[in-house]
């Protein structure tokens, strides 16, 4: 039951790179000895905020990509919450969305494969019945 | 007096308007087929005009364009709350979601826009009201 998450936190902006990299190293750590394994980090950078948050208007960004299961999400959460620099995150299931952007691609790429021959006279409108259904799908 | 004029002309155009729908004329977003008469006086709705069914494109002067799903005709499919640049463009100036009627995004696009949407506000990449500051 391996579970894909994205993980998408925002520290202070006055955070120095190099505590950022202790607090993404402690967080790794905790991944790897809960079971699980960090498929990515990626430092997004300082960014303006939308709104004001704990008194601020940026904030640097962190995506930290995790497999594990819930367990894994539930510590790692707990975690953010209380380590104090963090002042928003926001924890994503990707696995099935990836999975169903998966079948659409192979879905794609074997029509697009195929219809070199097929008898679509009447091609646009065909196409475009065609496609509606496996965008919902 | 006026009243009698406009039902004149509605019935003068009776027989051509009633055979619109037939014509394909339904899908471009003309949901009042009768009411074509007696707004003509808007302009953007269709002028009086016994266009014949045939007539799609070319007959009518200010031809209202269908609206299309985005993400159905580019093909989009990932919509994420990552991707600020895509979602801004169904989010108002004060920060609400557009309504389908109004941006032509298909049901189940809308949906997963509405949820990106939420999803990035939490984040704070959209705002929850008024523009991002």
């Amino acid at each position: 039951m391996n579970r894909t998450y994205e993980l998408m936190f925002i520290v202070r902006p006055d955070m120095v790179e190099e505590e950022q990299d202790k607090l993404i190293s402690t967080l790794e750590t905790a991944v790897t000895s809960s079971g699980g394994n960090v498929k990515s980090v990626e430092k997004m950078g300082k960014r303006r905020l939308a709104y004001m948050v704990r008194r601020f208007h940026d904030g640097i960004y962190v995506l930290l990509t995790v497999e594990g299961g819930g367990g894994l999400i539930h510590e790692l959460e707990r975690r953010l919450r209380v380590t104090e620099p963090v002042i928003k995150f926001i924890t994503v299931r990707i696995d099935e969305e990836q999975k169903r952007l998966d079948k659409i691609k192979a879905i794609r790429d074997a029509r697009r494969k195929t219809p070199p021959a097929p008898p679509t006279t009447p091609a646009p409108t065909a196409e475009a019945g065609g496609e509606t259904p496996a965008a919902t799908a | 007096m006026a009243e009698e004029i406009r039902a004149m002309a509605a019935a003068a155009h009776g027989s051509p308007v009633g055979e619109r729908p037939a014509g394909g004329d339904r899908p471009s977003g003309g949901d009042r087929p009768s009411g074509g008469g007696d707004r003509s006086d808007r302009g953007e709705r269709r002028p009086p005009r016994p266009g014949g069914p045939g007539g799609r494109e070319g007959g009518r002067k200010y031809f209202r364009r269908k609206k299309v799903c985005k993400f159905c005709v580019e093909k989009i499919e990932a919509i994420n709350y990552k991707d600020v640049r895509l979602l801004a463009q169904f989010v108002a100036e004060s920060g609400k979601i557009v309504p389908r009627r109004l941006t032509g995004v298909c049901t189940p696009h809308q949906r997963r826009l509405s949820a990106a949407i939420k999803q990035a506000r939490n984040i704070a990449l959209l705002p929850f009201a008024g523009r991002a500051s």
